[in-house]
């Protein structure tokens, strides 16, 4: 086994004693700012992009393995001890989860969304190994327009399958498909979109996109609408699960990690459907349905797997192809473009040392995790109760800080401002972030992709119609496009049918 | 993350995708984000005006992306048949068609519904005065960094903010921004090897 010996050398890379506190250092920053509310793990990257640039990126990646990870666990913590809704992916986990701390039972709801992130991580990023290979040797024989499908596959997903409006997810990749065409054109060396402003003429740096829209756009959106009574937070021990939580828990670990890894690695399954059908296998399966709806075990362990499944999942399109699938994803894709290296099948092939390492780091962080989370719940608890002036300044002072450090130029401060408005409005009228992001780092290389492609066919449209590949993505696009005219048309018809 | 949207009337035309909601779980006893939407409806009755804006952002941008392709020259070669300029002339006019979608779905009584979060009270209005405050502090950074140096200029920004945001113990807020501008200072310039400004405190730090 190939694959086996490399991620062998992958945990001999990470064992080392630098390399260790360095997962170490990854998962507490993760944990802490998972726990923070109003700071998600895409952001928690954004804002650590800059600080890495000092670092190899071996050493950045198993870092931001670590926050990866860790932000996953402490937003579970939030969901269970604040009855405010975070993250979509842990909306479902508060429903029972936070029942159950309001019933006493903190310490349960606590250590068994830890434990099933943990059982849930493990078993995926086992799944990550077996997956990932068969998928880079698919890739590797794709050509240029294939790539151009898999991209616009990516753009129609990421809008049209997640998020509810399909003209504001359109309008939100749009603008992030201009903001990513700024600047000399790779290709003709031709300015575009520069306005006469020298300092764009080498594009928008993505970090500065990302904390933009992410961290800026955030704290001035939550600035606006700050509750000024902040949200009652539950007290909780150390978190410890009897006999009985144990029998209940178990399969609905299995059952999450199962819906949330596919979901994951799907070029649109995010991690709220996935969340959302364990909740709903688990109240259909249980022998306890009188507890759903006052703090049933089940209803917390099953989604927090999914959820953690599906984040390892979601590293398989994005190592393999090079396609981010969630916002945490496409922050650290744009990292990886930071360190001059571009994810997809050749990443396999010439800094092979660089992925296993950053997979075996995540069977370490892991552990690290539930090392660190079970003991010291009450430790992370405490952070739910810093002054939010502080915090939101805080994330202000480093999103500048970070974003200046890029190019050492206030031009970008200004240019951050600016995007971070763009964020805010953006939050104010519905329009999801993800497409954006998608779009800014996606949208080059697609333009690349279907030039090189035409460029095959001199210019011919027919250029971009590969083989066998492209044409089932366009179909599959085609499928997802039209999808509300198909349920209308031809599936609820069959299905009342069917049924009358 | 993902911003949701409702469409209360749409003229008795089934809800968007009704088949992709995979059963609200406990819709019944805990309402997720659902009080949310009837908080911002209250707060705006007979529609969300504001959203025509939008469609007018996106028309605009759409309109200068097209006149700043329409001004590249000339720039096809063998090695790159289609050239720098059908790429934005494309976007462009996709922003305009999604500018005229989108207003339609406003008129239909399409409505964004804003992005909720941990620390968010949707119930209240925006709140001017802090968002302002904010900007105002952190343009002070933007146009002070290079002059005065990030020691000052962070402190100043933080110190700012957090009084935008309400905090009103001005000394130890001081206290706090000034250590937080030194320790970054000093953890960028000798860990991890990036020089943010010195200023006017150059020699001294």
């Amino acid at each position: 086994m190939d694959n086996l010996s490399n991620l062998l050398d992958g945990f001999a890379n990470v064992v080392t004693p630098m390399n260790l506190l360095i997962a170490l250092l990854g998962v507490t920053i993760g944990t802490a700012v998972g726990v923070l509310p109003g700071i998600g793990p895409a952001m928690t990257v954004a804002l650590l992009l800059p600080v890495t640039y000092g670092m190899e990126p071996t050493q950045a990646f198993i870092m931001f393995a670590g926050i990866f990870y860790g932000g996953m666990y402490g937003g579970s913590t939030t969901s269970i001890l604040l009855n405010t809704p975070g993250e979509s992916s842990s909306v479902v986990t508060a429903i029972e989860g936070n029942k159950m701390a309001k019933a006493g039972r903190a310490a349960q709801a606590l250590a068994t969304a830890a434990i099933g992130s943990f059982v849930a991580g493990t078993i995926a990023t086992l799944l990550l190994v077996v997956v990932t290979p068969p998928v880079v040797a698919f890739a590797i024989g794709l050509g240029a327009p294939d790539y151009f499908a898999l991209m616009l596959l990516s753009f129609v997903a990421v809008t049209a399958v997640l998020g509810a409006s399909r003209v504001r997810g359109f309008a939100s990749l749009l603008l992030g498909l201009v903001i990513g065409m700024v600047g000399i054109d790779m290709v003709s060396g031709q300015q575009r979109l520069t306005l006469g402003v020298p300092q764009l003429a080498d594009g928008i740096d993505v970090v500065v996109v990302a904390v933009g829209i992410f961290a800026v756009g955030e704290a001035l959106w939550i600035a606006a609408h700050l509750r000024r009574r902040a949200a009652e937070v539950i007290e909780v021990g150390r978190p410890w699960m009897g006999r009985q939580d144990w029998q209940r828990s178990w399969k609905p670990w299995l059952r999450g990690t199962a819906y949330g890894f596919p979901f994951g690695a799907l070029p649109a399954g995010g991690a709220e459907i996935p969340t959302f059908l364990s909740y709903a296998t688990e109240k259909k399966l249980t022998k306890h349905p009188e507890e759903f709806g006052r703090g049933a075990i089940e209803g917390v362990a099953g989604p927090e797997a999914a959820n953690n499944a599906s984040a390892a999942g979601t590293l398989v399109p994005m190592l393999a192809i090079g396609l981010p699938t969630n916002a945490t994803a496409a922050v650290m894709l744009a990292a990886f473009q930071q360190y001059g290296i571009q994810p997809g099948p050749l990443l396999f092939e010439r800094e092979s040392g660089l992925v296993w390492t950053l997979i075996a780091s995540l069977f370490v962080g892991n552990l690290l995790l539930l090392v660190l989370n079970l003991p010291l719940a009450p430790v992370w608890a405490r952070l739910l109760r810093i002054p939010r002036p502080y915090l939101y300044a805080g994330i202000l002072f480093f999103a500048s800080m970070g974003a200046y450090a890029v190019n050492a130029a206030p031009f970008d401060l200004f240019l951050l401002l600016a995007l971070g408005l763009l964020g805010f409005g953006m939050r104010r009228f519905g329009l999801p972030i993800l497409p954006l992001i998608v779009g800014v780092i996606l949208g080059p290389r697609a333009e690349l992709q279907g030039r090189r492609a035409l460029q095959l066919s001199g210019g011919e449209l027919h250029g971009l119609l590969g083989g066998w590949v492209s044409w089932s993505i366009y179909a599959t696009i085609a499928v997802v496009l039209l999808w509300p005219l198909i349920g209308r048309h031809v599936v609820r018809p069959l299905r009342e049918r069917l049924i009358g | 993350m993902i911003g949701q949207a409702t469409r209360p009337d749409a003229g008795g035309a089934p809800p968007a995708y009704p088949e992709r909601e995979p059963d609200r779980p406990g819709a019944d006893d805990a309402p997720p984000p659902g009080g949310v939407t009837q908080a911002a409806q209250a707060a705006a009755p007979g529609g969300d005006r504001a959203q025509y804006g939008v469609c007018a952002f996106l028309a605009l941008v759409g309109g200068l992306v097209i006149a700043d392709a329409l001004r590249i020259g000339h720039a096809i070669s063998p090695a790159d048949p289609i050239g720098p300029k059908p790429v934005p002339i494309l976007l462009g006019a996709l922003l305009l068609v999604v500018a005229v979608v989108y207003a339609v779905d406003v008129v239909r009584g399409g409505r964004g519904e804003p992005e909720a979060g941990e620390d968010v009270d949707l119930t209240t209005p925006i709140d001017w005065r802090t968002v302002l405050l904010l900007i105002g502090a952190f343009l002070v950074n933007a146009v002070l960094i290079d002059r005065l140096g990030w020691v000052i200029s962070g402190a100043l920004l933080f110190w700012g903010s957090a009084f935008a945001l309400g905090n009103r113990h001005h000394v130890r807020n001081l206290l706090i921004a000034v250590v937080l501008s030194l320790v970054t200072f000093y953890t960028f310039a000798i860990g991890l090897g990036v020089s943010l400004p010195a200023g006017v405190l150059q020699g001294i730090l």
